[in-house]
């Protein structure tokens, strides 16, 4: 695999005791009670638990789209929330330091390969010219260089995830979360989808956050949290060999 | 920063071309409706041109001879010959009638016209002037005849000698030019049996058909089969005489109404065409708002189709002035599209109206102005939708 010319990110995300609640009074909703996770730089984990039990409002939590009720998170060197969101500008939090995968790729079908990668970047100022030769870069490092030029339609799925990894790397974020990235895939795209993320995190240095309820990858993660009625609890994974 | 709504409408290039095909010709319809407006001033205008007149002189309390019918005694221009400040004046009528060649009839306006003098054809383009003093005829290219066509006006025919073009009366109808007398004839010609009838009628008053007066009855006859009124005598003045003060005498000392040509201009434009403009006024707004509806359809419904991409746009951080100003460029490229459509189809279709239909540069940009307008105005709902959808939509 080759290697884009990007810098390393050297500080991961860690969260302490974020709480969220919906509503107030009686009808009131703890939704997250006690979360705490700490995900190393270059590391990948997984986020397991049953529907219902609070892994998609960690997710936004954690990707700045709703306010936590209470808690400390930290993403690189930067106290991002303690009791308040420490920046007014969650838009540019989410373009610079955050990473998404989503279940599907969802990739602009109006923008070819090489401009879904560097739109990120083109948003965050970085000039045109520079923006597509980093995601070129990007894109090569997935394995995908050679349809840089493609429309996203005419990508098979696992290309068209590989592309929106690329996409999730842009700006070089400190953290990746990852929404069920292979829940689409068979068991061999879906294998090479986590082998290729542990090698982006490997790579620059990257948290990773990977929520998923595919059996396949499980035994993949050497460090799983299970979260359960807004708690998470830390387990070793398997850590199989991919 | 590359742009969204270009790329957007590059992709899906073939909807948006359908798209702005179908605007563009609601456009040109309204392009069209505008050329119309402008044709029939124009054709106002032609007709005060080509009549050569600097005066025209009418009934008493008229607004003649385009607007209003008006009668004037046919010896009037000698008299307005006279006054101060004339160089030529002469009689002319006109009558809307229905042309007859053949089978066929043409809906014209026939002028009768003393040669050489005002209200003579001011150019031919095929053919020559009219040289004899009846039936000979000088016809606009218009009407569809050709020199040495057969025409029948009333009870008699006349051969086209010469054509002429842009020769329309205010109504857009193509004009016909024959000798004065006989216009004046035709004007007034009664059927055979009427004439018959009157002729029965005034034998049988003994008034007029005395024993004791020879020559008395046929006098009568005849002053009732002929006519010696005019529609009006145009007036071409010396130069640098003010039209208002050679005017002003001819209405206090020959009690007649004389229109300047500022004057003239007021009653077709403002008087005569005055309902029309209106009506036409009406289909523009009906014809905006109907395009402001669809462009606002169009965009709404194609946002409606991409708000996970939105979602994700604004998930990864695109400002919402970034995804505003993509929708209202892909408005406004639509209507762009749809304009240029609008106008080569509105300038393809003009020759083939029966009337005149006046494209003015003027008038496109305006137009183009007001589709962009419109275009932003009705993506104003779609940047609503836009702007409200939420970057969880992407997460799920």
């Amino acid at each position: 695999m080759k290697t884009a010319n990007l810098s390393v990110n050297r500080n991961g995300i860690r969260i302490e005791g974020l709480r969220k609640r919906y509503g107030a009074g009686d009808t009131a909703v703890d939704a997250l009670k006690n979360v705490n996770m700490t995900v190393a730089p270059g590391e990948v984990v997984g986020l397991i638990g049953p529907s219902g039990s609070g892994k998609s409002t960690l997710l936004k939590c954690l990707g700045a789209i709703i306010e936590p009720s209470a808690g400390r998170m930290t993403l690189g060197q930067d106290v991002i929330y303690d009791e308040g969101w420490k920046t007014t500008d969650l838009r540019a939090l989410r373009r610079d330091r955050i990473g998404f995968v989503f279940q599907a790729p969802y990739l602009i079908p109006f923008l070819d390969v090489t401009d879904n990668v560097a739109l990120l970047p083109m948003l965050a100022g970085v000039p045109n010219a520079e923006a597509r030769q980093r995601a070129r870069e990007l894109l090569a490092a997935l394995d995908v260089g050679h349809r840089a030029r493609a429309q996203p339609s005419q990508l098979s799925g696992g290309e068209q995830q590989r592309v929106a990894i690329a996409r999730a790397l842009a700006n070089q974020p400190p953290v990746i979360l990852a929404d069920e990235p292979t829940a689409p895939l068979d068991s061999e795209r879906a294998l090479a989808v986590i082998r290729i993320l542990n090698q982006m995190a490997q790579q620059y240095q990257t948290a990773i956050i990977v929520v998923t309820h595919d059996e396949k990858i499980i035994p993949t993660f050497k460090r799983i949290y299970h979260i359960r009625d807004g708690q998470t609890f830390e387990e070793a994974g398997e850590g199989r060999e991919l | 920063m590359i742009s969204l709504a270009g790329r957007d409408i590059l992709h899906s290039w073939s909807k948006f071309v359908l798209t702005g095909f179908g605007l563009g010709l609601l456009i040109g319809v309204t392009l069209s409706m505008a050329g119309i407006y402008r044709g029939m001033v124009d054709d106002a205008h032609v007709l005060l041109n080509n009549s050569g007149a600097d005066l025209w002189v009418v009934q008493k309390d008229t607004q003649g001879p385009y607007a209003e019918s008006s009668s004037l005694r046919d010896d009037t221009y000698r008299t307005v010959r006279g006054m101060e400040g004339v160089a030529r004046a002469a009689n002319v009528t006109y009558f809307t009638m229905q042309v007859r060649q053949g089978d066929t009839d043409v809906r014209a306006m026939v002028v009768g016209f003393e040669p050489g003098q005002p209200g003579e054809p001011g150019f031919l383009v095929a053919g020559r002037h009219i040289t004899r003093n009846h039936y000979e005829a000088v016809a606009d290219v218009k009407t569809g005849f050709q020199i040495g066509d057969t025409l029948r006006i009333r009870r008699h025919d006349y051969t086209v000698v010469g054509l002429t073009r842009r020769m329309v009366s205010s109504g857009g109808d193509p004009m016909v030019f024959i000798p004065l007398k006989d216009a004046q004839e035709a004007q007034f010609l009664k059927d055979n049996d009427a004439i018959v009838n009157d002729r029965a009628r005034t034998a049988a008053n003994p008034a007029l058909n005395r024993p004791g007066v020879p020559g008395l009855l046929e006098a009568v006859q005849a002053s009732q089969a002929s006519n010696h009124n005019v529609n009006a005598v145009l007036v071409q003045l010396r130069e640098g005489a003010d039209p208002e003060a050679v005017a002003e005498p001819i209405r206090r000392w020959k009690h007649l109404q004389v229109f300047t040509r500022a004057q003239m201009e007021d009653i077709l434009v403002a008087k005569l065409i005055a309902t029309s403009a209106k009506q036409i006024g009406m289909f523009l707004v009906i014809l905006s708002i109907v395009s402001a509806a669809i462009v606002a359809f169009i965009i709404y419904t194609m946002t409606l189709g991409k708000l996970r991409e939105i979602a994700v746009l604004k998930l990864i951080g695109t400002r919402n002035r970034t995804i505003a100003g993509m929708i209202l460029q892909q408005a406004l490229g639509l209507g762009a599209i749809g304009f240029i459509v609008g106008k080569t189809a509105a300038t393809l279709w003009a020759p083939v109206f029966p009337k005149y239909v006046l494209l003015q540069t003027q008038d496109a940009v305006t137009g183009f102005i007001i589709v962009m307008v419109i275009c932003a105005l009705a993506s104003t709902l779609a940047i609503r939708v836009a702007l409200k959808v939420d970057p969880a939509e992407a997460i799920g």
